[in-house]
């Protein structure tokens, strides 16, 4: 296919995925305010933060009354896997100066996953412009619409939106799991871990402990 | 703390944390130990906090019979490969009519 073509075809799932993840900014809006956030938190949190798994957790550990440095932790860890997407995106990216900082704000999991599918640097960049954009102002609407929504609605548990975050986290690691046996292992080891400590240390640490299963199967 | 101070160190810490990675030399991604780690790590937590937010309440163990059947029928909608924004809607409505019967 010719360059334009790929160009195209990166665009329109660019904002296929875009438009479909940012819509489970509705989840979002809807945990924070379960959590305690307020309105303007839930928002402040998509516009700036923007990256999912850490807005979830913080919003998560929040609710379970959890340690805001031991939530905020939990968050910034998550977070840490976007330096490696950013760094396996910077080549094909090229960005320098002002506009290195705002593609900065872009580089998530889903910008990766459909840029770094692309089979040229123009098609990476043409996927990279058009899922981060129309993925910015889903997930930004959908949050405030989740959130404003939510706090009208009272009890969000009647409605089964306590089980909205962990559907989740559930649903970005199962393509994960699904290959890997040592993946599956690490997963229950962590969730093990963090059961079992959750009688005995303030909430928000038992999630932190469960990196300990990371050591023991790098380890081996 | 403040939730506004946790709420901001959030978002500049997550900002700094991408733009490390577009403005970091390749080769540290070639060191084999950053790379797996960087592909555990999310394993372990998102796996932990899916298990706590589902079976304990401030800081107690509890077991949620509405909440579980939800997070059973996102698991059966996962393996029938459904769209994420179905497997989060089949797991929300499922736990909302396990809790309506449950009473």
């Amino acid at each position: 296919m010719d360059t334009i073509g790929d160009r195209s075809a990166a665009i329109r799932d660019g904002l296929g995925v875009g438009v479909a993840v940012g819509l489970s900014g509705l989840a979002f809006g809807a945990a924070a305010i379960t959590a305690g956030l307020s309105v303007a938190q839930a928002c402040v949190l998509s516009l700036l933060t923007f990256t999912g798994a850490s807005q979830f957790a913080l919003a998560g550990a929040i609710g379970g009354g959890g340690n805001l440095v031991a939530a905020s932790a939990g968050a910034l860890l998550l977070g840490g896997r976007n330096t490696l997407y950013g760094l396996r995106m910077a080549d094909l990216l090229r960005v320098r100066g002002p506009r290195r900082l705002l593609a900065a704000h872009g580089v998530i999991d889903e910008t990766a996953a459909v840029t770094l599918a692309q089979p040229n640097p123009a098609a990476a960049r043409a996927g990279f412009t058009a899922t981060f954009a129309s993925l910015y102002i889903t997930w930004n609407l959908s949050t405030l619409g989740g959130a404003l929504g939510t706090s009208f609605l009272g009890d969000p548990a009647v409605l089964g939106l306590d089980v909205v975050g962990p559907a989740t986290f559930l649903a970005i690691l199962w393509p994960r799991l699904a290959v890997s046996a040592e993946l599956r292992w690490l997963a229950l080891g962590g969730a093990a871990i963090a059961l079992a400590a959750t009688p005995f240390l303030p909430p928000g640490v038992p999630v932190l402990l469960s990196a300990a299963a990371v050591l023991v199967v790098m380890a081996r | 703390m403040t939730l506004w101070w946790a709420i901001a160190t959030v978002c500049l810490g997550c900002y700094a944390l991408k733009l490390a990675g577009l403005a970091a030399p390749r080769r540290i991604l070639d060191h084999p130990v950053v790379s797996r780690f960087a592909e555990l790590v999310p394993v372990a937590l998102l796996a932990a906090l899916i298990a706590v937010q589902m079976f304990s309440e401030n800081g107690e163990l509890r077991f949620d019979l509405a909440r579980t059947a939800g997070l059973g029928a996102a698991m059966i909608a996962l393996l029938l490969r459904a769209p994420f924004l179905v497997v989060l809607a089949t797991a929300a409505v499922i736990t909302a009519l396990a809790r309506s019967f449950l009473g």
